[in-house]
């Protein structure tokens, strides 16, 4: 039923419908209101049976995940930022052990300096534990990718993070069509675990592993994201064709046919890059987007096809790897290895800060013209940049930088826009 | 030393006495079926079967393997085990074996109460109460690094037994100090070095099974692989029970406390009869039943014996620690009335029976 | 569902814009959230395309709190926060003079400011230079919340006179999602709060042309 709701909301309700038996919460802004949102639905008895567990931390959230999950039960969670680093051990461990937890992460910045906005630092900073990363661009999207989430999670046996943009998506009232309990139950059965302690059927799970057979387990581990490379769009077919609209799969081209310069992004950006790329197109530029829907697994080979016809390819990104630059396109730029373009990374929205049409578009005009650095910092200050690093270079006790920054700019809270 | 059942008349009509019959021998088949141990028992599950890796003498194991056994026996075979890394988890669980004849999962150190804890909302969601679930770690996975977790269990009231094996030290790691090293003891990190370094420092360590009876859950209890009848029966006493249930039991190392692998349930039992580990069983917060010493001795007996603690015997002695170790067993034995009347309240001839009676001796 | 047809339902703007962009200031504590979701709840129910959304810190009461509201016909794509509002509602005039608060306000934009006090009262007469001094009102929703619900939450009542400004949304549309979020009493007065206030505006803005 299509609804104007909050983010959080319809991911909540959305969950509830999958049928979760176990939902542990631990809060964190940005990803409250989806915690409060099942408790509510779990206590007015709208998801059967399911046990929701307050736990003391998110390590013992996803751990309670484990717990279940090996039990045979569906479990969900939902965190960000500080959070998932704080389950950082555990999310290693899930993957490693095959386990088919759901779990939404309302990306946030990573302190220090603390921040509660939005970037994609925590999801990023996780890449590798080997968990199936998918990043939904609106709200809909985010709903749906819940649903698709467990069905994947349970088909190839590893644990999938749903990841939506902490605020901008999850506080944003928007129109969701949320779906009915008879369209998840006939998309989604049952869970049916591929191992499970069973005291009918005793088997030792998480056993230790030498040199002799680790990396056959480790390797099993990444054949099973390759398997997800078809699993993931075939889900997303089989979305579209039971609920009537297009979610998630692997990458998605935004009048991209004849582009010439193409803007990679990840998330709800991506809604304003689109309407920045009409704007070009109606002057004739020949610019488009490429959203990338499932970061983990990358999607090499239709990254390329995406992109590989383009003359110059700009990755704009909301995380930093620090002591080298992007990291959305060092993943992209493997997929064009041997393709001759121009690449440009472009790291925007750290920490919340807004991207706007009117900075994309100085942007864009630049890249059009290859008038880009390699590596770029949207809307960066760097007179205030300069100015700390000449402090700091003056030696003594200069002081912290984000106080010493912060007293520079004057900042008054709500000049925030 | 005559029970109540003492022996038939021998040709001359002298009573043979049955010395085992209320003693604290473990097997006991010549008990009455009711009043054997789960070990003594032909159908026991040997859930930590033969073939683990574990040290000569391990006091773990022996822990494990009755608290296991009875877990099971009470819980009609269905039981499900979270395992925090350490010892246990390493020497039962050599790939590609495993000595563990329940379900069992191994996940982190950290979060063995909070693995156990999801096993049990799952069972719980899927309505199959009827499995119980045993949580189980050493004292580093359990008083330090599972703290968070074991204390959001219990806070909670999910509904887990957790076990501690308490062998006061990072064992598996190399002999490590921990939250429950003892004051004194010499640790692969508190070595005595110089005189202001008698080992591991006094002032320092949890106390964790007053801190669970500080949690007000239904059960908590000390035990050690001296008594395994006391062990089983605790066990079997909190199976009978729902929600957050706690045992500490004892366990002495040989290879970390530098003893000798013949030593551990002797250790044990002088660790109790200094008074340096008092055993008692408390519920809801309150504390319900105490051990009596027996027969009392010196710190000194319990420390010899271990080198870990041979820098205090050294030439001259340290008696001014010794001393001091002496007054923590003294101050236990205060605050626990372990000594009181000098007869035992606990009946180890009936399994989970309290004997009116007293003990047999 | 009801889908207008026809082009832009916003003919009172310059160049018949597709979105409607609306932000709301105020502190924490005064409803700014929440006035920004009924207002997309109530463009919803006229079978428009909306999307509300907050910008606020980790502070609770007292604090400068902005909220966006785009509306439309077309389904919206972008989510960078409104720096050229068609309207301006300012919950409370205490951030007047704090915070420059009509960055971006198009010439032709509407802007409402919760006081008793009139602009040239309120220090703000050279508004009416910059932008159409028609379109520039205040209106006392304080003193209409307290009468109506017994407390000075202004922000239904605001709404309500937003409508009546703009004509960009209709009162009906505004009640009934006042009604759906607070529901059972407190919905019923924050409904007579929020139409009270529509036809104060009314009646300012008929006053006015009259004169």
């Amino acid at each position: 039923m299509l609804r104007q709701l909050e983010g959080s909301a319809a991911v909540a309700e959305t969950v509830a419908l999958c049928r979760p038996e176990v939902v542990c919460a631990y809060p964190i802004s940005p990803q409250t209101h989806i915690v409060e949102g099942l408790s509510d639905l779990v206590r007015a008895g709208r998801l059967g049976s399911c046990e929701y567990v307050t736990v003391e931390s998110e390590f013992a959230a996803l751990s309670v995940c484990i717990g279940a999950s090996a039990t045979g039960a569906r479990a969900y969670t939902a965190t960000a930022s500080q959070g998932l680093l704080y389950m950082a051990e555990a999310l290693f461990n899930a993957s490693g052990l095959g386990l088919p937890i759901v779990m939404t992460v309302a990306n946030r910045a990573i302190g220090a300096p603390i921040n509660i906005w939005n970037d994609h630092s925590d999801a990023m900073s996780q890449r590798d534990c080997g968990w199936i990363q998918l990043y939904a661009e609106d709200n809909q999207e985010a709903a749906d990718l819940h649903v698709q989430a467990f069905r994947l999670a349970e088909r190839v046996s590893l644990p999938v993070m749903v990841c939506m943009d902490g605020f901008v998506l999850t506080h944003a009232y928007e129109r969701v069509d949320v779906p009915t309990a008879e369209q998840v139950d006939a998309f989604l059965p049952p869970f049916e675990p591929r191992q499970v302690l069973d005291p009918a059927d005793p088997v030792t799970i998480g056993a230790m592993v030498g040199p002799e057979a680790f990396a056959e387990v480790r390797y099993l581990a990444h054949a099973k994201q390759m398997q997800a490379l078809d699993a993931i769009p075939e889900i997303a077919a089989e979305f579209e064709l039971a609920f009537g609209r297009p979610s998630g799969g692997l990458v998605r081209g935004y009048r991209t046919e004849d582009a010439e310069t193409i803007v990679v992004a990840l998330g709800s950006v991506l809604g304003t890059i689109e309407d920045t790329v009409d704007e070009l197109r109606e002057q004739g530029v020949k610019i488009g987007a490429l959203a990338i829907k499932s970061f983990r697994p990358f999607p090499l080979e239709e990254v390329r096809a995406a992109l590989g016809a383009a003359r110059r390819v700009v990755v704009l990104e909301k995380a930093l790897a620090v002591g080298i630059g992007g990291i959305v396109s060092a993943n992209v730029r493997m997929a064009l290895s041997g393709i001759d373009l121009h690449g440009y990374t472009v790291i925007a929205g750290l920490g919340g800060r807004p991207v706007t049409r009117k900075s994309l578009r100085a942007l864009f005009e630049r890249a059009v013209e290859d008038r880009l650095e390699p590596l770029n910092f949207l809307d960066l200050d760097r007179e205030r940049v300069e100015s700390e690093l000449e402090r700091m270079a003056a030696g003594g006790r200069s002081g912290p930088h984000a106080e010493n920054i912060l007293r520079d700019s004057g900042i008054v809270a709500s000049r925030s826009h | 030393m005559a029970g109540a059942e003492d022996g038939a008349g021998g040709a001359d009509g002298q009573r043979v006495r049955f010395y085992q019959v209320g003693s604290f021998a473990a097997g006991n088949r010549l008990l009455d079926p009711e009043q054997r141990t789960v070990q003594a028992r032909m159908d026991r599950s040997n859930t930590l079967t033969s073939g683990h890796r574990a040290c000569q003498g391990c006091g773990e194991a022996l822990g494990a393997r009755y608290a296991l056994d009875a877990a099971m026996r009470a819980s009609g075979g269905k039981l499900i085990a979270a395992n925090a890394t350490g010892c246990l988890e390493v020497f039962s669980t050599p790939f590609p074996e495993s000595s563990w004849q329940l379900p069992w999962i191994h996940s982190l150190f950290g979060n063995a109460p909070a693995v156990a804890s999801g096993v049990a909302a799952a069972l719980r969601a899927k309505g199959r109460e009827d499995v119980r679930v045993v949580g189980q770690g050493g004292d580093g996975g359990t008083v330090d690094i599972g703290f968070g977790c074991l204390s959001g269990m219990f806070e909670r009231g999910d509904d887990v037994l957790y076990v501690c094996y308490d062998n006061e030290a990072y064992m598996n790691t190399g002999v490590q100090r921990s939250g429950a090293t003892p004051p004194a003891a010499r640790t692969a990190n508190t070595k005595p070095i110089g005189r202001e370094h008698p080992g591991n420092a006094f002032g320092q360590g949890k106390d964790l099974p007053r801190i669970a009876i500080a949690h007000g859950i239904p059960y908590v209890a000390t035990a050690t692989v001296a008594d395994l009848h006391d062990l089983e029966r605790k066990v079997e006493a909190a199976m009978e029970l729902r929600g957050p249930r706690y045992i500490h039991v004892f366990v002495p190392c040989p290879l970390g406390w530098g003893a000798d692998s013949a030593d551990t349930i002797k250790l044990a039992r002088l660790v109790v009869e200094s008074g340096l580990f008092p055993v008692f069983e408390a519920r809801d917060g309150e504390l319900v039943e105490v051990a009596k010493i027996r027969r009392r001795v010196p710190v000194e007996e319990y420390l010899r014996p271990q080198r870990r603690y041979a820098h205090l015997f050294g030439d001259p002695p340290r008696t001014d620690v010794i001393e001091r170790l002496q007054a923590l067993a003294d101050a236990n034995i205060a605050r626990y009335g372990l000594l009181d009347g000098g007869v035992s309240d606990i009946d180890h001839t009936g399994v989970g029976k309290k004997s009116t009676t007293g003990a047999a001796e | 569902m009801k889908h207008p047809v026809g082009g832009s339902s916003f003919p009172g703007m310059e160049g018949l814009r597709a979105t409607f962009e609306v932000r709301i200031h105020g502190r924490g504590g005064q409803g700014v959230v929440t006035a920004a979701e009924l207002l997309s709840v109530a463009a919803f129910d006229e079978g428009r395309h909306a999307q509300a959304f907050p910008s606020f810190g980790s502070e609770r009461t007292g604090a400068p709190v902005v909220s966006f509201c785009r509306f439309g016909d077309t389904p919206i794509r972008t989510r960078e926060p409104i720096a050229e509002p068609d309207a301006l509602i300012v919950q409370d005039p205490t951030l007047l003079h704090q915070v420059d608060l009509f960055s971006g306000l198009r010439p032709d934009g509407y802007l409402l400011i919760n006081s008793g006090r009139d602009l040239a009262e309120l220090g703000l007469a050279e508004l009416g230079e910059r932008f159409r001094p028609e379109r520039l009102l205040s209106v006392p929703a304080t003193e209409l919340a307290r009468e109506h619900l017994g407390r000075p939450l202004p922000n239904a009542a605001l709404l309500g006179g937003f409508a009546a400004l703009s004509g960009a949304l209709r009162l009906d549309s505004v009640i009934a999602a006042i009604r759906e979020r607070f529901g059972g009493e407190a919905g019923e007065r924050n409904a007579a709060a929020s139409a009270a206030c529509f036809h104060h505006v009314e009646h300012e803005l008929a006053g006015a042309v009259g004169a």
